[in-house]
């Protein structure tokens, strides 16, 4: 009696088990499906000129479809769009939002950096297409153009509070006898900050700016309003600039040009990988 | 002959947490110059928490209220700056905690770095050479120096963690149970080290270890309750206890 009993929990273990082991399999199943598809159609356009040549013009492309040809050019000025902004964005970013992240860390219990912690959270929260529409009012307007530096303040504002929310949750799970063991040799809290604990926090600070990074990376809305987009490669920073996500919205609107979406997807989606697979690998080896 | 004055001086000293409850009540003591004085009692008693009163600690956490006064050379700390007092005062911790991502070399120096002072090559080689000698690493590690400090053992990492606070020269160093995460080897160690050390600086050390307060100590607190019951020579406290509260202790009545 007694052991069917338990034979019977035992299986109802099991047939719990692989019911989620089902589950878990089913939620990679978006993921793998949309590698899959954009791989395939954007594997036959990836060609050295698809990433060092600028976007054709429309007649151009109309030419080469008639001839039977494979379209021309590629997305070099989105590549170069793209990396121009984020870098600007960053440059900035990475140290404004350490230094807040790192002073919300110290004083969680201060209301002002509740206060501020909070409004982070909200800002997180934003939809960038509101963000851009406020960008272009701020920048673009005073201005008097569409430019880089205003799709760049985009990508800063929608950074910030990723960079913020990482450097903050990384501080607070060192251990407290580190910022003691600093305080206690004579430091300040400042020399202690930079040279004891940020360093130690590096590894996850570095993941969270990787990520911030993935994730602004295919931010299209808020560069509607501010890069606006450029048909060849250029560096100015105040003039329009063209983005890779751009590029995939022009390319969807132009009849001519449609055959560069998924050259231009798959490009933007192996980056993301790339800097996800990145940041995990160096959460993890940072973590030995 | 001159009367040796103390280097530290407890006067009705009182720590609280909160408003209605104090951690250390009205502890009143003085401690000599180059001794090793141990402070006992069982777990809460206010031990570590007086220890922490004296590098000014406490005041990393603004709820917490320490009162009375605490004399260093004459001079209370309670009203000096928390910078000076620590750079007089070392402090070793519980759980060894060398800086993860500094060197072993860095390791020594970080109390320079952390107060800004800039050392000549030689001057921290000197520095370097002389707290490990002190604390009898040198051997041990003089070939990887440029290693990070989170790779020696537990005894080991303790050790450069004394001589990361011998190389401020302080005045006091307070040891908060500094052997309790080690293994009896390393314990041994750090003990012969302390009688060692104790002809540059005096050692403050919090244990609940009996055996060790009676093996490196010359004189003893034993607290409870946040109280402090009873200090005197360590030799004749263990023999013969005046309070009934150490004698409970001290025979394992209580703990």
């Amino acid at each position: 009696m007694d052991k069917l009993k338990i034979r019977n929990r035992l299986a109802k273990d099991k047939a719990l088990l692989w019911a989620v082991c089902l589950l878990a399999a089913l939620t990679a199943v978006p993921l793998f499906a949309i590698l899959g598809e954009v791989f395939l159609r954007g594997y036959d356009q990836l060609s050295w000129s698809f990433f060092t040549e600028s976007t054709p013009t429309a007649y151009k492309a109309m030419k080469a479809i008639e001839a039977g040809e494979p379209i021309p050019g590629g997305i070099a000025n989105g590549i170069v769009g793209t990396l121009l902004m984020l870098g600007m964005a960053a440059v900035v970013a990475i140290p404004v939002g350490i230094l807040c992240g790192a002073f919300l860390a110290e004083n969680s219990k201060n209301r002002f950096a509740q206060t501020v912690s909070y409004l982070t959270d909200l800002l997180q929260g934003t939809p960038s297409v509101i963000i851009g529409i406020v960008v272009y009012i701020w920048v673009v307007v005073p201005m008097k153009g569409y430019s880089a530096i205003a799709g760049s303040v985009a990508l800063f504002i929608m950074m910030l509070p990723l960079i913020i929310r990482s450097t903050e949750e990384t501080l607070k799970i060192l251990p407290a006898s580190l910022k003691e063991a600093g305080l206690a040799l004579g430091g300040n809290r400042a020399r202690v900050m930079l040279k004891v604990q940020l360093p130690a926090a590096f590894g996850g600070i570095f993941t969270g700016v990787l990520l911030a990074i993935s994730r602004v990376i295919g931010e299209t809305a808020p560069l509607m309003f501010t890069a606006l987009g450029c048909s060849f490669i250029r560096f100015a920073v105040d003039k329009p600039i063209s983005a890779v996500p751009l590029l995939i919205w022009e390319f969807f609107n132009d009849p001519n040009l449609q055959e560069l979406i998924w050259g231009a997807s798959l490009f933007l989606l192996l980056f993301v990988l790339t800097l996800n697979l990145l940041s995990k690998y160096l959460a993890k080896k940072w973590n030995q | 002959m001159e009367p040796v004055t103390p280097i530290l001086e407890f006067n009705k000293t009182c720590v609280s947490y909160t408003k209605q409850t104090m951690a250390v009540k009205y502890v009143s003591a003085a401690i000599d110059r180059n001794s090793i004085t141990a402070i006992m009692g069982p777990s809460g008693c206010g031990k570590s928490t007086l220890l922490r009163a004296v590098n000014l600690m406490h005041s990393l956490y603004p709820n917490i209220r320490v009162d009375g006064e605490i004399l260093l050379n004459g001079e209370n700390i309670l009203s000096m700056e928390p910078i000076d007092v620590r750079r007089r005062v070392g402090m070793v911790f519980q759980r060894p905690a060398p800086f993860p991502t500094m060197s072993i070399y860095d390791n020594v120096l970080s109390g320079y770095a952390l107060n800004g002072i800039r050392l000549s090559k030689t001057e921290k080689d000197e520095t370097v050479e002389r707290c490990l000698k002190s604390v009898a690493l040198w051997d041990e590690v003089k070939d990887v120096l440029n290693k990070k400090g989170t790779f020696l053992s537990g005894g080991q990492q303790q050790r450069l963690c004394i001589a990361r606070a011998l190389a401020m020269k302080p005045d006091i160093l307070l040891m908060d149970e500094p052997t309790s995460a080690l293994d009896p080897i390393a314990t041994a160690h750090i003990e012969e080290l302390m009688k060692e050390l104790q002809k540059d600086v005096t050692i403050l050390i919090v244990t609940h270890n009996m055996g060790q307060a009676m093996r490196i100590s010359s004189k003893s607190m034993f607290m409870y309750l946040g109280e402090l019951v009873e200090y005197g020579d360590t030799a004749m406290m263990f023999s013969n206890p005046s309070d009934e509260r150490t004698k409970a202790y001290l025979t394992g009545k209580m703990g």
